[in-house]
């Protein structure tokens, strides 16, 4: 089997005394929808801030492509192929929609991604383009965080809570381009809280649970009973 | 006529106090940080200038030409060095910083070139002048003014219209997620200060051909591009010239009134704009 495109090994992660993740073990193989869920507080956006390079921690805990990237910041992680769409989308208010856009493909990747790329898998963003990102609606927020991630051409794509604060019929448009966004051999992690929604768009699932791994499996090869034992804690 | 005079002269000289802001507002929208050795970087540009057109032979002028770049270089290296260690959730590390940075530049710059005034040598341009509809206008002010709005067009046209304008908001709005698409911000910063500086080199150049200076006056320079950025708006480079023209105006219809109620006068519009409108003429609107 082919070297994982990401690997975790021993990783703790810390709030100053408080830790959040407890030794943790994980990897996301070529071209792989891996998908990570738990409650509140069981440690996944801290998992995505230590792979994203927005929390240091040991070299070797985190590595990509097999290079030792634990200890990067995170305009380097994001050099070498790793983007995040962050949690409540996080648009930089300052700019337009494309500016946004535009400041997501600075890190110069080449790669099947552009502006008119993205334009196509969003048009409703090529019509808001001059706008303020504020001035957008939660749906088409997200739209422009996922479009400038995308602008980065990541081999690996960080999903944080996309769902989170939407009406179900955006979410369910937002899940539905995701096929279409990674299927061209690029990786993804997504952290959702909706188990179900996770479970459908992914092939393999870790549960955490106070900043441990509680179960791990393939998407469609987990009970319900085992995955809420896992995500509660309850024995 | 006089009046009118007054008045007009006065908003040629606001142009040399939006110099003296322009810097001052770009690097506190770009990082939150008040630098309060500002003013003596300004001096230092003028000694630096100096020394240039001396050694050099040079016009004051095309002493632009090394001293914009050297104020630049100093700008990225203190910024890098120095600067980006101090920078964080409190606002009080870098202002102590900064202070203690104006007391090292003032004193080594006593220690280079003594506390006698010193003035630029700009041949004709001193003197020059022409008339306009019964008014007399100085070459250098009305000169000066029209590099303020050069200035602050092109910091304008950097910010809206340039990539590296675009990683100055960006990094503004959220230094984390900044840092997420590529955006290295102790680069941007380091950026962000030799562009301040870069105007810095231009404020101080001509501040050295319009007064004499010595290695003491950084404070007052900092006071005056301190209220011309208040007065106009916090974010608003625009409003930082009409800052510096509201200020430079009331200085010399103060000076009018009576030639001892110059700076009051100007202060005193400064606390009135600031009492009846804190956050200045013309704050950043924000989508």
């Amino acid at each position: 089997m082919a070297e994982p495109i990401l690997k975790i090994s021993g990783l703790n992660a810390y709030y100053g005394d408080f830790q959040a993740i407890y030794d943790l073990d994980l990897h996301v193989d070529q071209g792989e929808v891996l998908a990570i869920i738990g409650a509140n507080g069981a440690g996944k956006s801290t998992l995505l801030r230590s792979i994203s390079g927005l929390m240091a921690n040991g070299a070797d805990q985190v590595k990509f492509h097999g290079q030792n990237i634990g200890d990067l910041r995170a305009d380097q992680v994001a050099q070498r192929g790793i983007a995040l769409v962050p949690e409540g989308r996080q648009l930089f208010p300052s700019l337009s929609v494309e500016e946004n856009l535009l400041i997501g493909g600075r890190v110069g990747r080449a790669g099947p991604w552009s502006l008119r790329a993205v334009y196509d898998l969003f048009p409703i963003l090529e019509e808001r383009k001059s706008q303020a990102s504020t001035s957008l609606s939660g749906g088409q927020q997200q739209m422009v965080a996922i479009g400038r991630a995308l602008m980065a051409n990541p081999d690996l794509i960080l999903f944080d809570e996309i769902s989170l604060g939407l009406a179900p019929i955006i979410i369910r448009d937002i899940y539905a381009a995701l096929p279409g966004i990674v299927g061209d051999g690029m990786s993804a992690i997504i952290v959702e809280q909706d188990i179900s929604k996770a479970l459908s768009v992914s092939s393999r699932v870790y549960c955490l649970q106070e900043g441990r791994v509680s179960l791990e499996g393939t998407s469609d090869g987990l009970t319900r009973e085992e995955i809420s034992r896992a995500y509660f804690g309850i024995e | 006529m006089d009046w009118l005079n007054a008045v007009v002269q006065g908003a040629l000289l606001g142009g040399l106090y939006a110099l003296f802001a322009a810097g001052l507002s770009l690097i506190f929208g770009v990082m939150r940080l008040v630098n309060i050795a500002h003013g003596d970087l300004i001096v230092l540009a003028a000694y630096l200038g100096l020394t240039t057109s001396v050694a050099l032979g040079l016009h004051p002028l095309l002493a632009l030409v090394v001293v914009v770049p050297a104020m630049a270089g100093i700008g990225y290296v203190l910024q890098r060095g120095v600067l980006n260690q101090t920078l964080g959730d409190d606002l009080l590390p870098p202002l102590l910083v900064t202070f203690g940075l104006s007391v090292i530049i003032q004193n080594a710059l006593l220690e280079t070139y003594t506390a006698d005034p010193q003035k630029m040598d700009a041949g004709v341009l001193e003197t020059a002048s022409f008339g306009v509809g019964g008014l007399q206008l100085g070459l250098l002010p009305v000169l000066t003014f029209g590099v303020a709005v050069l200035v602050i067009a092109g910091l304008q046209w950097i910010f809206y219209h340039t990539p590296l304008g675009r990683a100055f908001r960006a990094t503004s709005d959220n230094q984390d997620i900044a840092q997420l698409m590529g955006l290295n911000k102790a680069h941007v910063f380091g950026l962000a200060m030799a562009l301040s500086l870069a105007v810095v080199a231009i404020a101080g150049i001509f501040l050295g051909i319009r007064t004499s200076f010595d290695p003491s006056i950084g404070g007052g320079r900092l006071i005056f591009g301190f209220e011309a950025v208040i007065i106009g708006g916090l974010g608003n480079l625009w409003g930082t010239l009409a800052g510096g023209v509201i200020l430079g105006v009331a200085q010399t219809v103060g000076a009018k009134i009576d030639p001892g109620w110059q700076l009051l006068a100007g202060h005193l519009v400064f606390l009135v704009i600031l009492a009846v409108r804190p956050s200045g003429l013309f704050p950043r609107v924000d989508g």
